[in-house]
């Protein structure tokens, strides 16, 4: 398993940075296109998260881990602040019936977060938000380079 | 992500390409706050999105909002991730897709 470490502040200006990172570190895999597309949604919701509730815009310290495994070929990418707890996978469902005007945003990017990845798990621990989210290359095997 | 617009008579295409997410949406907020109050058609060509996030729904919702209150909103051209995320979130319900 090969690991390695971004440090950055949590600011939605360093969105593409951490996207950039996570994609530098896949590169040598086989996701599909698709796959990550769905991973740089995740890391949009999860880093806005961050940058939002957990340091309420004021700016603070997030480190994106992440972790690749080769046979067979997964990622593990960990998001670990130190701001307020936030549990974002304590929101429930959003109601997805409602019409425009009753319909809410917020909730909404970690569900779809939940159902794009293949695993997702939440912890404090020692004064930081842990976040853990897992994905697997996807079906179209083909190479996805930058 | 580049974002255009076209407005002719009181009719507005909205072209936007790329990445609509945290980073790129508030720039989409920009334009749709400026929607003129006589605007009666609202068309959104999504043909050059390669993917949306929940802070590009909010817009869209924004914008069909309002749209409900002056006239009519169209989304033309949503493929691939955008499609599919406009089903897991019911947008395709609340949005018309073209």
């Amino acid at each position: 398993m090969l690991m390695k470490e971004l440090t950055i502040q949590a600011l939605i200006e360093n969105i593409p940075a951490v996207t950039d990172f996570v994609e530098e570190q896949l590169a040598p895999l086989h996701f599909s296109r698709k796959a990550m597309i769905q991973l740089a949604v995740a890391i949009d919701e999860i880093f806005s998260n961050i940058a939002k509730y957990a340091y309420d815009g004021k700016g603070g310290e997030a480190t994106v881990r992440v972790e690749t495994e080769a046979e067979p070929e997964a990622a593990v990418i960990t998001f670990i602040d130190n701001g307020e707890p936030f549990d974002p996978l304590a929101a429930g469902e959003p109601d997805l019936t409602l019409d425009a005007e009753e319909r809410k945003i917020g909730g909404l990017g970690i569900f779809l977060v939940k159902k794009s990845m293949d695993g997702i798990s939440y912890e404090y621990k020692d004064g930081h938000n842990i976040l853990r989210i897992k994905k697997k290359p996807g079906q179209e095997g083909q190479k996805t380079g930058k | 992500m580049a974002i255009e617009k076209y407005t002719e008579e009181n009719k507005m295409t909205i072209r936007a390409g790329g990445r609509l997410d945290a980073v790129t949406s508030p720039e989409l907020g920009e334009i749709l706050q400026a929607i003129p109050a006589d605007l009666t058609e609202l068309v959104f060509d999504l043909s050059g999105l390669e993917y949306i996030s929940s802070a590009g729904l909010r817009q869209l919702l924004v914008a069909q909002k309002q749209m409900n209150k002056q006239g009519k909103m169209y989304v033309e051209g949503a493929g691939g991730q955008v499609l599919e995320v406009f089903a897991a979130s019911g947008f395709d319900k609340i949005l018309t897709l073209r």
